[in-house]
């Protein structure tokens, strides 16, 4: 009886995943009437748009990677090695942009960073694309804040860093040469998680008017059939090759950790 | 010069290491949500009213009809999404960790979840335009082999049920990712004390394994909540501006000032704080409830 209800829970769930993508994949194939074509995906790439937005959001992405690193990893090291007490502080803040709708975020942005401010962000392409990636590290922030904080878990933050000062090194050189390399893996599903994130994101990017992916396919879906079907498949494939990294390095790093 | 940095005896200059994470948070983090929700309790500047003063004028201006629908779509299609997130996550996590089914289906299903809880907004809006939108892959299916026309049974996946249904694949992947540890903490001595004790299978559920997962199920119905609350994507994707919910209709006023006054677009938008807020406080509380028992 209640594996017949385990197994029912199953099928009906796996049903109810496989449908959608199964629906999107065959849509995405229909372009041209009674055959299956690889249409829709030409035509997209094709696209100079695709391409520029494309490239703009992968460009953001990495932007965004490169700062949440900066900022969280000598964050998280520092609570770890000398204030501990500010520990449940740092975690609320990280934890904030749960609560905090984006689009709040972003309406705060559009009213504080104006052309007749402290700081004219929004006044230039230039500042408002800063604005933008500083916006994706918020949303990255809990993330990233708790893959970099699971990763220093698992050295010891205080002997490392006093055997490197012994040896002479700076704080840039412990950060940079000791502590990254030893929480490389988890830095990198932190990445990853970002990457997926921030690759497809619409809220932001829309509201601040940047020319974004995501904009771009809410765009094509008010006024295309195929194509927005094939651009459903492209964005499940980047998340699923985002995910498959993390397990990915989740795996290889297993092998150079202590048990604790 | 470092090293007299580490080795400095008060405290205070400890905190100074973590100066760029405060003004990075406090700039484009607190600031901005604070200016909002101060926003929301400050008069506008009109001609007979040059100073800003205090006020609740704006909340309660908010109390129109439309506003009011509208923050009812929203909550209603939250809560139900994340009831049938919560109902049905549960079924699925329950039948692969205790139900005896082959274990070697966990690991795929919660990498899935991995996934499937990450594909939101815009794609996952054509994902089920293009299965069962009006010339979806199932729509048609239906109409063609089966006779059975949706939309004349009054289904329309460009509601506040289409939206519940396309939420659902986030949802019950969360859900799945979430109280998949929980099942596991449920220890099997448990389960053999009260069959000892002559408890059937319901009697356990219902008077042991559902009491301790109570906090758990319940917090994270609060996070599913939430979840489909703040997501605007999706619902734009999926329907455009015709649905009348409440990030939509923030959108909108930040486009284009529909309501009028920006002071009443912060109030909106404070009011999807306070409600965000409440279901995440006690998602956070009811957590640190259920680790008393998992561990």
């Amino acid at each position: 009886m209640s594996r017949l209800f385990a197994w029912g829970a199953l099928i009906f769930g796996i049903l109810y995943f496989l449908l959608p993508l199964l629906g999107m994949a065959e849509f995405s194939l229909s372009m041209l009437r009674d055959q299956y074509t690889f249409e829709a995906y030409r035509v997209v790439l094709r696209d100079p748009d695709f391409q520029a937005t494309f490239l703009y959001s992968v460009m953001m992405a990495l932007a965004t990677i490169v700062m949440g690193i900066a900022l969280v990893v000598p964050t998280a090291y520092w609570v770890r090695l000398r204030v501990p007490q500010a520990r449940p502080l740092v975690e609320f803040i990280t934890l904030l942009p749960l609560v905090i709708p984006a689009i709040v975020i972003v309406y705060g942005y559009i009213r504080i960073f104006n052309t007749s401010s402290f700081l004219p962000l929004t006044g230039t392409a230039t500042g408002t694309n800063i604005l933008l990636a500083c916006g994706y590290v918020t949303l990255a922030l809990p993330y990233m804040y708790r893959a970099v904080d699971t990763g220093l878990r698992t050295i010891d933050v205080g002997t490392l860093t006093e055997a490197a000062q012994s040896l002479g090194a700076g704080w840039m050189t412990i950060l940079g040469r000791v502590i990254l390399p030893n929480v490389l893996s988890a830095v990198l599903s932190g990445a990853f998680l970002t990457f997926a994130i921030v690759i497809g994101e619409f809220t932001m990017a829309a509201l601040l008017d940047r020319p974004a992916f995501g904009p771009y396919m809410q765009l094509l879906g008010a006024n295309r059939a195929y194509e927005p079907a094939a651009l459903a498949v492209i964005a499940f494939g980047i998340t699923w090759g985002c995910m498959g990294l993390i397990s990915v390095v989740g795996r290889l790093s297993k092998h150079n950790r202590i048990a604790r | 010069m470092n090293i007299s940095l580490s080795l400095a005896p008060r405290s205070l200059t400890r905190w100074v290491g973590l100066l760029p994470f405060f003004l990075f948070a406090g700039l484009f983090l607190v600031y901005p949500t604070l200016y909002i929700v101060l926003g929301a309790f400050r008069s506008g500047v009109t001609a007979e009213t040059p100073e800003s003063v205090w006020t609740f004028a704006n909340i309660t201006a908010l109390n129109t009809e439309s506003v009011r629908n509208a923050y009812w779509i929203s909550i209603k299609v939250s809560f139900i999404s994340a009831l049938l997130g919560c109902v049905i996550g549960f079924g699925m996590a329950a039948a692969v960790t205790l139900a005896g089914l082959p274990r070697w289906l966990k690991q795929p299903l919660l990498t899935f979840s991995g996934v499937a809880s990450n594909f939101a907004g815009v794609p996952l809006a054509f994902a089920f335009i293009a299965t069962i939108g009006p010339a979806g892959l199932i729509t048609l299916w239906l109409k063609n082999d089966l006779g059975i026309n949706l939309r004349a049974y009054g289904f329309n996946l460009l509601s506040s049920w289409g939206l519940i249904l396309t939420y659902l694949f986030f949802q019950i992947p969360l859900m799945i990712l979430i109280i998949t540890p929980a099942l596991e903490g449920l220890k099997k001595e448990w389960r053999e004390a009260a069959a000892i004790l002559g408890a059937t299978g319901r009697q356990y559920w219902t008077m042991v394994a559902l009491p301790i997962l109570f906090p758990s199920l319940l917090g994270t119905l609060a996070l599913l909540f939430a979840n489909a609350f703040g997501a605007v994507a999706t619902a734009i994707a999926l329907t455009g501006p015709s649905l009348n919910i409440a990030p939509i209709l923030l959108y909108a006023q930040i486009r284009g000032d529909v309501l009028g006054s920006p002071n009443l677009g912060y109030a909106l938008a404070t009011g999807m704080i306070v409600i965000t807020a409440c279901a995440n406080g006690l998602y956070i509380w009811l957590r640190a409830r259920s680790e008393r028992w998992l561990k």
